[in-house]
């Protein structure tokens, strides 16, 4: 009985498969196959996307490294001017990597060592003073990287004589110098060990992985796409200094605080920096390629979901275009307008999290609990 | 009518399909506790998160620090003393408490598999599971050849319920006419092997899908009744269940309903597996024992009969409960659970909870990761009990750090069965204000379509 059991199961497997290629040999009239390449959605993220971003942001930070030592060669106003320029230009290339939480960046926690702000100034003298420290414990991810610059850069002087002075008469100045030495070298380090891992093999790795698991290169992607979307973006940059996780507004929780003028413009590239991912626009050529947006409209009926998310990044843009350059003082003077911001910014978390992440049937958490 | 019933009730039949059912059932539950706790699940599940979503009524079940594993060690140790048939009914009664002392620590691990199996250990509580092929019986030196026809087919009841209820809850119109959820799910399994590019993506195959599951459900406790039918139906049963696990993360659930069905077959063949599982331990040089048979006979039968009577009376009827709220039932949930509705829909949601003070007209959000795990949030955010008893939960939290006077408000979107997300909660409602309780909730906005069907 057995024996028999396992040929009838054995006939009504052989008989399915068997179905399923005489659908495929009559196959032409349907148009049901699974007809979107998600490989070459992977090649364009990973060619036209992540590599020339880390790429450009590479060659940012090795300009800033070098007007770095030309600075502590030579700790003068002009000086100061130009590695001031460098550090924001690499800062805004910056807006373009964040999001991508994968592969070699997300092994050594490149991004919390880039990008944690408000940075932290006590820790920062701290290590000044002691010269006995580790830039890549956890402990200094908040006197690291760019918000770490950004107070070595501005907000250890009111004008330029001051920050130049900082430099120069003190009898920490030396140390001072190295610290920032310090900081500038290791962002460009991290971000180089990034580069190459990608150039080296993890491009192959990560094009090759299109199977939708916890692991495939789409599902850690656009996992990591809404979570910079609803964190990197929303909170950090816009609802955390309009208070509205906190019972008062935190104006000095801004990006680039110090330099205090240049949160929108960082703002603005980071809404760029999402939406050319949700279209799939290549970071140099300004081409488009297969994206995001594509995979919704593959898939039947969500083909007004892609426009929506679209017009409702337009929409974000254009409130954001309407707020003062620096968020601290917008905060300061008309919150309001900044919690506006915000609320615009959430209807697109409600698309993305929900909407898009059903369409795609991707699983938004990584708990591996059984279901019904 | 009501002789045939006494004379149902005094029929006798062979002891080897509740024992063959006792040692399946206890091995598999065993294999999953081993399996739950080695994939770190008590940890991730019960021991980490620091707020756990309860059950109504059932508030005090709590997991309790490290002990919680030795409510584990307990719920292992005694499955495998129910498959040993060893102290079986001190066994049985400490793994329903222990195993459903586990589903009550947190209603966001509910699985209706894991309610299935609460009811059977209940149920086998007072079946004479261990009167032959036990350990028991040689410490009694007595075994029972024949127990009680109504105990095996109160089993294979319990069974048919579940699949047939499981089928009725198919009779709509989003599974049936619009083949939804299958329609997300199967195209998204396009990384299978030779079915994946191809058969998962074609709409006829969602539909067949459909319709093949619901018709399997709702016949195939009849197709295993039926002794002409019998083995085709196991043979569905076994492809069913193995298709339905390589498709979807249903851990040990589709083998456990591949052993349990196995309780339909003549005792001809139960006896054949009880040879085959004795052969199998003479290689260990473990060799039955003689024993004196005997016939078993509840000294109480009119009791536990009446007692299981009304056990399955209200398995019936849980299931409709719905009825009595408003529509949709797929979207406010309310007599969702507990009814057999299994895979029905894909259903995600999105819940930002607002804490505002009133008197001063201040308000902040709430970042859920600070307090719930990425699975609770998951399942936080479409269910409306979740919801309340989070934001009570909140209420308690931020009173504690001196918000008052404090109210909490949700702006909520849900997405059903591949429609459009709409707003979920009213988001006019503070929260605190509104408690638990069996009636309808007021706050859940209406679904904007129609489900049509059971």
């Amino acid at each position: 009985m057995i024996k028999r059991t396992f040929l009838a199961l054995f006939t009504v497997v052989v008989l399915m498969f068997s179905c399923s290629s005489d659908d495929d040999a009559s196959g032409g009239n349907d148009n049901q196959t699974d007809n979107f390449d998600r490989s070459a959605m992977l090649i364009n993220w990973a060619d036209n996307i992540i590599i020339p971003v880390y790429e450009d942001l590479n060659s940012k930070l090795e300009i800033l490294a070098a007007e770095k030592e030309v600075f502590m060669a030579e700790p003068t106003p002009a000086n100061l001017a130009n590695l001031r320029t460098a550090w924001q230009d690499a800062y805004k290339v910056w807006q373009y990597a964040e999001m991508f939480n994968v592969g070699m960046a997300e092994n050594i926690n490149y991004i919390f060592q880039m990008n944690v702000y408000p940075t932290n100034i006590q820790d920062i003298q701290n290590n000044i003073e002691s010269q006995d420290y580790d830039l890549s414990s956890v402990n200094n991810n908040d006197a690291v990287g760019f918000p770490a610059l950004d107070y070595m850069l501005y907000g250890v002087g009111n004008t330029e004589t001051e920050v130049v002075e900082f430099y120069t008469t003190s009898a920490s100045a030396d140390k001072r110098k190295i610290y920032l030495s310090d900081l500038t070298d290791r962002m460009q380090t991290l971000t180089q060990t990034v580069l190459e891992d990608w150039k080296n093999s993890y491009r192959d790795t990560f094009v090759s992985s299109t199977d939708n698991t916890a692991t495939g290169s789409i599902n850690l992607v656009v996992n990591d796409f809404i979570y910079y979307y609803e964190k990197g973006f929303r909170a950090n940059k816009f609802g955390i200094p309009a208070g509205v996780f906190s019972q008062n507004p935190l104006p000095d929780r801004v990006e680039a605080y110090h330099k205090y003028d240049f949160s929108k413009a960082l703002a603005l590239e980071a809404m760029n920096a999402i939406q050319d991912f949700f279209t799939g626009r290549a970071y140099q050529s300004g081409s488009d390629g297969r994206s995001l947006a594509d995979y919704l409209n593959s898939i039947n009926g969500n083909e007004d979901l892609s426009a929506s998310i679209t017009s409702q990044y337009t929409a974000a843009r254009t409130k954001i275009n309407t707020l003062n350059e620096s968020f601290a003082e917008q905060v300061k003077t008309n919150n309001v307008a900044m919690t506006e911001t915000f609320d615009i910014i959430q209807l697109a978390v409600v698309l993305l999290k929900v909407d898009m992440l059903q369409a795609l049937d991707i699983s938004v958490d990584y708990v591996d609990a059984d279901g019904d | 009518m009501l002789k045939h019933f006494k004379a149902y009730f005094n029929q006798q039949n062979s002891a080897a399909p509740l024992a063959v059912f006792r040692i399946g059932f206890g091995l598999m539950m065993f294999i999953s506790i081993i399996r739950f706790w080695s994939y770190g699940w008590i940890e991730k599940l019960y021991l980490d998160p620091k707020f756990h979503f309860s059950y109504y009524g059932f508030e005090w079940v709590k997991p309790v620090g490290d002990w919680t594993y030795l409510i584990f060690i307990i719920c292992g140790l005694s499955a495998l003393c129910v498959a040993l048939g060893l102290k079986y009914r001190l066994a049985i009664i400490l793994f329903f408490l222990s195993f459903t002392y586990i589903e009550l620590m947190d209603k966001t691990t509910y699985l209706n598999h894991y309610y299935f199996i609460s009811l059977v250990s209940f149920l086998m509580i007072f079946l004479p599971a261990s009167a032959f092929y036990s350990i028991d019986t040689l410490f009694k030196k007595k075994q029972y050849l024949l127990i009680p026809q109504w105990t095996i087919d109160s089993i294979k009841l319990l069974l048919a319920l579940v699949y047939f209820y499981a089928g009725l809850a198919k009779l709509n119109s989003d599974w049936l006419f619009k083949a939804m959820p299958l329609k997300i799910w199967l195209p998204s399994k396009y990384d299978l092997p030779f079915i994946g590019g191809n058969l998962m993506q074609q709409e006829w195959f969602h539909f067949a899908m459909s319709w093949s599951g619901m018709l399997y459900d709702l016949f195939i406790p009849l197709l295993l009744l039926y002794k002409r039918t019998r083995i085709l139906a196991f043979v569905l049963v076994v492809f069913f269940h193995v298709f339905t696990r390589v498709l979807f993360p249903i851990g040990m659930f589709p083998y456990i309903m591949i052993i349990g069905s196995l309780v339909f077959f003549d005792p001809k063949v139960h006896h054949k597996i009880i040879h085959s599982i004795q052969e199998f331990l003479k290689l260990f040089s473990i060799k039955p024992k003689p024993i004196a048979t005997g016939t078993f006979k509840y000294s109480n039968q009119k009791l536990i009969v009446s007692g299981l009577l009304v056990f399955f009376v209200i398995q019936m009827l849980l299931p409709f409960r719905y009825a009595l709220y408003p529509s949709e039932l797929f979207w406010r949930e309310e007599g969702y659970r507990f009814s057999w509705r299994v895979m029905l829909m894909e259903k995600r949601g999105y819940a930002n909870f607002k804490v505002v003070n009133p008197k001063e007209n201040t308000y902040f959000y709430v970042d859920n990761t600070d307090f719930l795990s990425s699975f609770q949030e998951k399942q936080m955010s479409t269910q409306p009990d979740f919801i309340l008893e989070y934001a009570h939960f909140l209420g308690e939290q931020f009173k504690a750090q001196g918000h008052e006077p404090i109210e909490i408000y949700v702006e909520s979107y849900v997405a059903l069965n591949g429609r459009r997300s709409q707003p979920y909660i009213d988001p006019d409602v503070d929260l605190l204000k509104q408690y638990e309780s069996f009636q309808p909730k007021s706050w859940i906005l209406p679904f904007k379509d129609d489900i049509k069907g059971l």
